[in-house]
């Protein structure tokens, strides 16, 4: 099979008008007759779901969560970019494109980027039509702020709480289509495979969490909308019941998964604490606008921050980053505090963390205006910690927060299995080998509002979808392939639990398949990998019945994902021989330590298809090809 | 601070399904950190648990930072327990000394199902909301977000109000059940700004009617859900709504 990313041709500022113009329309009467499943209601699902009811279609809309405002879109904190230029700082589409290209490593498809820096605009036109309470100056127009990557300020922010007021934005309006009765909501249901009939994606089985009850739905499309696999590390910043379940499944269907080693590590989260640590805790990227990050200069000083003199810290990102300072992007900001850590460096009890001092901002703006800015981040900061960011400084460490890899898509953002489509995290689409702060809001919401629903208009109008209904033989193959599954793991009755499993499984990716890797290191990982697999599978503990409320089931089939999942992650990262954004591999590096790319032979991203469990997956390569970004080194100094 | 282990009792609500009656179960949680969230005490009671065969707590729990708040139970008699402004999993156990007994319940009210243990179906919230909690706004045609100035104090006002994460605590708080403090907070928030105006009127009404429709109970000015409330939610918001709802009902036609 041969990968079609289907850019429309042209120049790129007209392409997606271009394509716009050129997709089938379903007119508006037969809108109706089409059911469409959406399986997410985080902001790329939530926002799908919304305004394809607002378009007539049908829409079945499911979550793992008890209501859709609970998905994990909810924790976002800083912001949303956006190419307004309200600021008047030189921003524009073209500058969010170039940014986020560079951002990327130059790792992300060109067409897509520009469409994203386009809708961006009219995200918080929508946003602020919903409602949303965002920032404002004095004078009544909205403010912004910067993020790291950038040089201008184009993030909106509604306090510490973007991704809140943005996910209850989208909310609404899907609960205005609920009462509408044009979307029907399936909370507390989890998908657990996707069904294809003659090729095409036509439902899904699910199991609905409170009766345990395995249950089919058919459709004529299946967009999944399911987030981000950060969990495959077990302490990641993702929220407890984020999984790779869903992607995953579809790729065993058949659709292919791209460039999952893209993993990003983001620079600023509350240290690792002990060992029944159950998740981490970010503090927003836009505390690097105020914050200084440093280490004492001699390794091993074990001196309280506050008697080390200026003379001996170490502001390693101001000093080695003059133009970015403390703004430079997630990768590098967490590689470098990784390096000093390496390097003695380190504060804190276990010596993997690093200061982040408001000091100075709180003398020269005050507390009162420091406090507006980061008042319940620092709140919630002491809570954790039980240490005061306005008089001591934080301590931070990288932590697993983002996956940029997902599966792959088309400009349509249709995977591989025709009819089966992707937004949002759980797509690989925009943000090539690492993503810019306030970028993830930005690409979920333009996916659901503004993209998906025409590219699935075009789909639906052009192909001939065939009546299903569950009745189907597909659909009674795919429920005994998920029943056996669920009794297999409630028949092992093994000796350790899953979280133990998980735990150990998230140490092995941290240690060799996380901010920094060699090929020595993957190789190996892989062996450990599947070790811990097959143990699983002989010793794992679930108790409980399927037919009830079964928590542990639902991680032991999370983490039977995660088993396989890790594996195509490390065979990505090994097979790819160069160090690009969030993926370094140490032996690809410049004088400088930073990541050294391979464009003659890289310049591709890597779409993963499926051989079963006991083969290798093969590899299949869509060519990046960069019109109007020039491909450079990378540099913030 | 340093973190120090304590050993805790805990007396537990178990129920196997909506239609069991439920007990309280005691156990032990030994050594544990002062520096773990509450959740993560839970955990380690659900490890020993499992490994001795038994069946673990059936509790929700999400991000653990706050905002999904997919959490929430009643930790000796408060909903989120005892520290102010703080949902469950933000609560650590620096907060409770060794030797402590722990009761934790789930969310209690007639328009809360239990479902198993601590896990409740708060879905009637998303009901209250579904009955006009939203702007009719399509995808599309939104003018330019800086077209309509908005004052940064009406802005931080809708703001306050919008910080709600329809945790449901305020309803288990209320010694009626109302779920008044959710249903205000979205309907001033709304009201506040020039968007949601033109509904405004009709959104209280409608709001207002499915709260009573769907079972929670009157709001007799207890003050308990603000006291409650993990986002210090303020029950100005019900005096906003009050007066949208009086407005309403004199001059619209939606009654
Ligand atoms: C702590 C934190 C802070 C962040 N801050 C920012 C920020 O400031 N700015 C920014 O741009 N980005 C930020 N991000 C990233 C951003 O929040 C996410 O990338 C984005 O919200 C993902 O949205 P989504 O809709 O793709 O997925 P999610 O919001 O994760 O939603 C996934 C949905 O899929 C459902 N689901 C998953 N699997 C299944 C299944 N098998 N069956 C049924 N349903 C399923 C879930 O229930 C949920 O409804 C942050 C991320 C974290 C972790």
């Amino acid at each position: 099979m041969k990968l079609d990313a289907k850019i429309p041709a042209g120049p790129i500022q007209d392409k997606w008008d271009k394509h716009r113009f050129e997709l089938k329309l379903v007119n508006p009467a037969n809108k109706r007759k089409f059911e469409i499943i959406v399986v997410g209601t985080g902001l790329a699902g939530g926002a799908a779901a919304a305004t394809m009811a607002e378009l007539g279609y049908n829409v079945k809309n499911f979550c793992i969560q008890d209501s859709p405002r609970r998905a994990h879109s909810i924790a976002a904190q800083g912001g949303i970019n956006a190419a307004k230029n309200y600021q008047n700082d030189g921003d524009s589409i073209w500058r969010l494109f170039y940014d986020t290209v560079k951002g990327g490593d130059f790792r992300a498809r060109e067409a897509n980027v520009y469409r994203l820096a386009q809708v961006s605009r009219n995200i918080i036109d929508q946003g602020v039509a919903q409602g949303i309470p965002f920032a404002r100056e004095y004078g009544g127009q909205l403010a912004n702020r910067s993020f790291g990557g950038a040089q201008v300020s184009r993030t909106f922010y509604a306090r510490g709480q973007t991704g809140q007021q943005l996910l209850l934005g989208a909310y609404s309006s899907l609960s205005r289509q609920v009462a509408a009765g044009k979307v029907k909501m399936y909370p507390r249901q989890e998908m657990l495979d996707v069904v294809l009939v003659n090729g095409k994606a036509r439902g899904i089985v699910t199991r609905n969490l409170v009766s345990g009850e395995i249950e089919k739905h058919a459709a004529h499309a299946v967009v999944l909308a399911t987030g981000g696999y950060g969990n495959v590390f077990f302490l990641s910043t993702n929220a407890m019941n984020c999984n790779v379940n869903a992607a995953f499944r579809a790729y065993r269907r058949g659709a292919f998964f791209g460039n999952p080693c893209y993993t990003q590590i983001h620079p600023t989260c509350i240290p690792v604490h002990g060992t029944y640590q159950s998740k981490l805790t970010l503090m927003s990227e836009s505390l690097r606008n105020d914050g200084r990050v440093w280490v004492p200069k001699n390794p091993g000083d074990k001196r309280a921050p506050g008697d080390i003199p200026e003379s001996e810290r170490f502001y390693y990102l101001e000093e080695k980053y003059p133009s970015f300072g403390n703004l430079v992007p997630r990768d590098v900001a967490s590689r470098n505090a990784k390096e000093q850590c390496d390097a003695g460096r380190g504060v804190g009890e276990t010596g993997l963390a690093v200061y982040l001092d408001f000091a100075d901002a709180i003398k020269r703006d005050g507390e009162d205006v420091i406090g507006r800015k980061y008042g319940n981040l620092f709140q919630m900061y002491e809570k954790i910690t039980a240490q005061d960011p306005y008089k001591v400084p934080m301590m931070i460490y990288p932590a697993v927060h983002y996956t940029m890899g997902g599966l792959w898509v088309d400009y349509n953002l249709m995977t591989t299995v025709p009819g089966l489509f992707a937004t949002g995290e759980c797509n690989f689409s925009d943000h090539g080998a690492n993503r810019l702060g306030a970028s993830a809001l930005m690409q979920g919401l333009a996916d659901g509002y503004f993209v998906i629903p025409y590219t699935i208009g075009g789909y639906l109008a052009s192909e001939s979808i065939e009546n299903v209904t569950t009745d189907h033989p597909a659909f009674k193959d795919s429920l005994s392939y998920v029943n056996d599954r669920i009794n297999k793991l409630l028949a092992v009755n093994g000796k350790r639990t899953v979280d133990d499993f998980h735990r150990q499984l998230g140490q092995i990716m941290w240690d060799y398949c996380g901010m920094a890797r060699n090929n020595e290191g993957l190789d190996k990982a892989k062996g450990m990998i599947q070790e811990l697999r097959a143990e699983f599978w002989e010793n794992v503990i679930v108790p409980g019945e399927t037919n009830d409320v079964n928590q542990s089931l639902e991680k032991a089939g999370r983490v039977a994902d995660f088993m396989e999942f890790a594996e195509l992650m490390v065979t990505d990262a090994r097979h790819r021989q160069e160090s690009c954004g969030g993926h370094f591999n140490e032996g690809f590096q410049t004088g400088e330590s930073e990541a050294l790319r391979d464009d003659e032979n890289f310049c591709y991203a890597a779409a993963w298809e499926s051989k079963g469990l006991d083969a290798e997956p093969e590899l299949h390569r869509e060519p990046l090809t960069f019109e109007h970004v020039k491909l450079t080194q990378r540099s913030y100094k | 601070m340093t973190a120090k282990n304590i050993n805790l009792t805990l007396k537990v609500w178990r129920q196997n399904g909506p239609e069991d009656k439920g007990r309280f179960e005691n156990y032990e949680a030994k050594d544990i950190s002062t520096d773990m969230s509450f959740l993560e005490m839970l955990d380690v009671v659900n490890e020993k648990l499992t490994l001795e065969g038994r069946e673990p707590i059936a509790f929700d729990s999400d991000c653990r930072e706050g905002p999904i708040c997919q959490c929430g139970s009643v930790v000796n008699g408060r909903p989120h327990g005892h520290e102010k402004g703080t949902t469950l999993c933000q609560l650590h156990m620096r907060h409770f000394d060794d030797g402590d007994t722990i009761a934790i319940e789930p969310f209690r009210a007639r328009a809360f199902k239990v479902l198993k243990d601590l896990m409740v179906d708060r879905g009637a919230l998303d009901k209250i909301i579904q009955a006009g909690g939203y702007i009719s706004v399509n995808a599309g045609g939104a003018p330019d977000a800086n077209s309509i100035p908005i004052p940064q104090d009406v802005a931080e006002k809708a703001m306050d109000a919008a910080a709600c994460i329809g945790c449901g605590a305020c309803v288990a708080a209320c010694p009626n059940a109302s779920a008044m403090l959710f249903t205000s907070a979205k309907v001033s928030q709304l009201a506040l700004l020039p968007q949601g105006k033109p509904e405004a009127a009709k959104r209280a009404i409608t709001m207002v009617r499915a709260m009573d429709a769907l079972g929670f109970g009157n709001c007799t000015n207890e003050r308990e859900c603000e006291a409650e409330c993990p986002k210090e939610i303020s029950i100005i918001n019900i005096a906003r709504m009050n007066r949208e709802f009086l407005k309403a009902s004199f001059f619209s036609d939606v009654m």
